[in-house]
């Protein structure tokens, strides 16, 4: 759904006439030397009178002129002294968060882009993941819309065309601790659910997201998303609460304009040491999967993160373990389908640039629960820079089919435009 | 008896409210660097609480935008950052998710503190991403000279002024005194560092530039090769050659970077390597803005072989 949003301009800035090129003028005709026939001595009078008061008239302003070129030196002389005669009465300093640029742009969203170029090789594929691929490259354009709002459109380029992977608005500016997400995003349903291709720490998705939230793409709804912090002491933790459309391919499939998709999702966040946290995330939604009349799959979601990062050498050594379990409870012709599905993966810095990554998983399917699909892989992740990035990934799959693929996955992937933060 | 007892707790939880009243009306000043909290609680006063997102000791650059930093926020009635993109990786997500509208870049309680300060680097030509992680609006580690800390500190003093008008007097006075103490210490460092005024140095990052032009260091190259960029061997032995033809004494390095490639720079050319800090709380003897010069100095002093 294009999302259409109007930018606003600031009116030009008023030209105002300079005082001074009024002053030449007068200087000029009063320098010019006086030529011609006499005059008689009345008008001379009357003329020398006219110029007396012209001449009283601009020495006046000349005066004046200067006294407030002598107040604007000596102050620029006090500011530059040091030290300071004292120190200046406070007042408000300007609030600019930097120095303006000259150009018509400076409203325009922020504009970034991250390619994802995958290489497959290996036996007997299950999946679609072709050789080599050009897999949801991103565009992304983010800017703030008013005192009230921002808004953030992400476009995800695959080979077969483009779509709208997020696009939203969000209220930063609600009361009661409230922040409000309105259009299409990834919904807060765990945690790689939530996550962009590129900010995941693997070059594939898991296997519990692939079978149990309709597919690699996950959970993205088109709808409204409300959240509100509750700190409990130190405690950072937050309610999600959202109401989307009934439809998501692979998960929810909406009949009629009152099928609804809700999700809820509980947060909690806590620093162990200045070095270590914990996250918890729980999460529960469901929606009409279309099957049957009022046949609905619900989701309940686990996931949990510890993070080691020394502070003073974070760029050289740190440890993340996360895991997640899902279950989906997918009523259908037939019956009910209770599937489980989870991984667990690490992923330890031992260089500025190098990292080691391994990652079990297993879920099975959520529309035949007897089916269950297994996985292994191990990985390495190579910063060249901030901005490019290569990963490999040797990955051993079990499918339920009675069918193992042995496949090397190879990333690259590459970030250019404003810079965008760094994801934790 | 218990009237006694009844009037005691009646004004026991009076002072506690009061207590509790006066506890409130502390300003929560947070600030992405401890040198911007230092400053702020020397003109606050009593009448600022301060908070820094980031630890002297960590990379400025890569602060993890962790969850429970967006509680600090949420509370803050002042947020003052460097600017200049130095927290461009994990600030603006954290102000979002605040919910607090006040410390949006452009409203009354947001605070960047490079405003009138000295700023060097600013790139003159097309900049791109082929010189590593360029800061477009020029160098944001402009805290590190003292004279751009008295700009600071004079901003720091307006916008608490403007934000609680009650304390304008009190802000005044702090400011006051900040000025002198600098003034007594530039003095100071002057005539402790004069001896070494000139001196070349390597620094790792490209941190220092305010530094030494204040101090009148000379730099004359980066360990790494780009900013961001981790060394590699042939920049290395760039500086390396660097370093023997112009005879460099010492490596700066900051408490957040490896020593591994300093070093062997160091064993090969004979060069010292300083680990010097950028920011309060480098180390927890660095409390104040100025502890953090009068450490630094009696470093470097110490290196070049002076008496601190």
């Amino acid at each position: 759904m294009p999302l259409h949003r109007a930018l606003r301009r600031l009116g030009g800035a008023l030209f105002a006439g300079s005082p001074l090129m009024v002053l030449l003028a007068f200087s000029l005709a009063l320098a010019r030397p006086a030529a011609g026939q006499p005059a008689p001595p009345s008008e001379v009078a009357s003329l020398r009178q006219e110029i007396d008061a012209l001449r009283s008239e601009y020495e006046q302003r000349i005066a004046a002129l200067e006294a407030k070129l002598a107040a604007l030196s000596t102050a620029a002389e006090q500011r530059a002294a040091m030290p300071p005669p004292a120190p200046p009465p406070p007042a408000p300093p300007p609030v600019t968060a930097a120095p303006a640029k000259k150009s018509g742009n400076y409203f325009n969203p922020a504009i970034s882009l991250i390619g994802n170029f995958l290489a497959v090789g290996g036996q007997g594929s299950h999946g679609d993941l072709p050789n080599a691929s050009l897999r949801e490259s991103e565009i992304s354009l983010q800017a703030v819309v008013d005192p009230y709002a921002r808004a953030d459109l992400f476009l995800s380029f695959g080979e077969e065309g483009v779509e709208v992977e997020e696009g939203y608005v969000t209220f930063t500016a609600l009361p009661a601790q409230l922040l409000a997400k309105v259009g299409r995003m990834r919904t807060s349903f765990g945690k790689v659910n939530t996550m962009h291709l590129h900010t995941l720490p693997w070059p594939d998705e898991p296997l519990p997201v692939v079978n149990l939230l309709g597919g690699e793409e996950g959970w993205i709804g088109t709808g409204v998303s409300l959240s509100r912090l509750l700190p409990v002491g130190d405690t950072f933790t937050e309610l999600t609460f959202e109401v989307m459309r009934g439809d998501s391919p692979g998960l929810f499939q909406a009949d009629k304009t009152s099928d609804l998709a809700l999700n809820g999702h509980y947060r909690i966040f806590r620093d162990l040491t200045d070095a270590s946290n914990l996250d918890i995330g729980l999460s529960y939604g469901f929606g009409p999967n279309g099957t049957a009349e009022r046949a609905d799959t619900a989701l309940a979601g686990l996931d949990l993160t510890y993070r080691w990062k020394p502070l003073r050498t974070g760029s050289y050594r740190g440890l993340i373990v996360r895991g997640e379990a899902y279950r989906s409870e997918r009523q259908q012709p037939g019956g009910r389908q209770d599937a489980f599905g989870w991984y667990l993966s690490g992923e330890y810095r031992l260089a500025k640039r190098w990292s080691l990554g391994a990652r079990l998983e297993a879920a099975e399917r959520a529309a035949d629960a007897s089916l269950r699909d297994t996985g292994q892989a191990l990985s390495f992740t190579f910063d060249l820079s901030e901005f490019l990035r290569w990963r490999g990934e040797l990955r051993r799959r079990r499918f339920a089919e009675d069918l193992t693929t042995n496949d090397f996955l190879m990333q690259l992937q590459f970030a250019v435009g404003a810079h965008g933060a760094h994801p934790f | 008896m218990n009237h006694r007892i009844l009037r005691c707790c009646v004004i026991g939880s009076a002072c506690a409210l009061v207590a509790a009243g006066v506890l409130e009306a502390k300003l929560r000043v947070v600030s992405t660097l401890q040198d911007f909290a230092a400053i702020a609680q020397a003109i606050g006063g009593d009448r600022v609480d301060t908070f820094a997102l980031a630890k002297g000791y960590q990379d400025p650059h890569y602060v993890d935008a962790k969850p429970s930093l967006v509680l600090h926020l949420s509370r803050a009635d002042l947020l003052i950052v460097a600017g200049l993109e130095l927290e461009i990786g994990y600030l603006p997500p954290l102000i979002d998710q605040s919910r607090n509208s006040k410390i949006h870049p452009g409203n009354a309680a947001y605070l960047d503190a490079s405003i009138g300060c000295e700023i060097l680097s600013i790139p003159t030509q097309k900049i791109t991403r082929a010189m590593g992680d360029v800061h477009p609006s020029g160098n944001p580690h402009y805290w590190t000279d003292p004279e751009n800390g008295r700009i600071i500190a004079r901003t720091i003093a307006a916008k608490l002024a403007a934000i609680d008008p009650k304390g304008t007097e009190t802000y005044r006075e702090n400011l006051s005194a900040f000025d002198t103490t600098l003034d007594a210490k530039l003095v100071e460092w002057q005539v402790k560092f004069k001896p070494f005024a000139g001196t070349k140095v390597v620094t790792f990052h490209d941190s220092w530039p305010n530094f030494a032009k204040h101090f009148g260091l000379e730099i004359v190259g980066n360990v790494e090769p780009k900013p961001g960029i981790p060394p590699t061997p042939s920049h290395t032995l760039e500086i390396i050659n660097r370093i023997q033809a112009q005879h460099v004494p010492v490596i700066l390095v900051e408490p957040y970077f490896d020593t591994k490639t300093p070093k062997s720079i160091a064993a090969r050319t004979g060069a010292t390597v300083v680990t010097l800090y950028p920011s309060v709380g480098g180390i927890p003897e660095i409390k104040t803005y100025f502890d953090l010069f009068d450490t630094d100095l009696d470093l470097l002093v110490r290196a070049l072989g002076g008496v601190s």
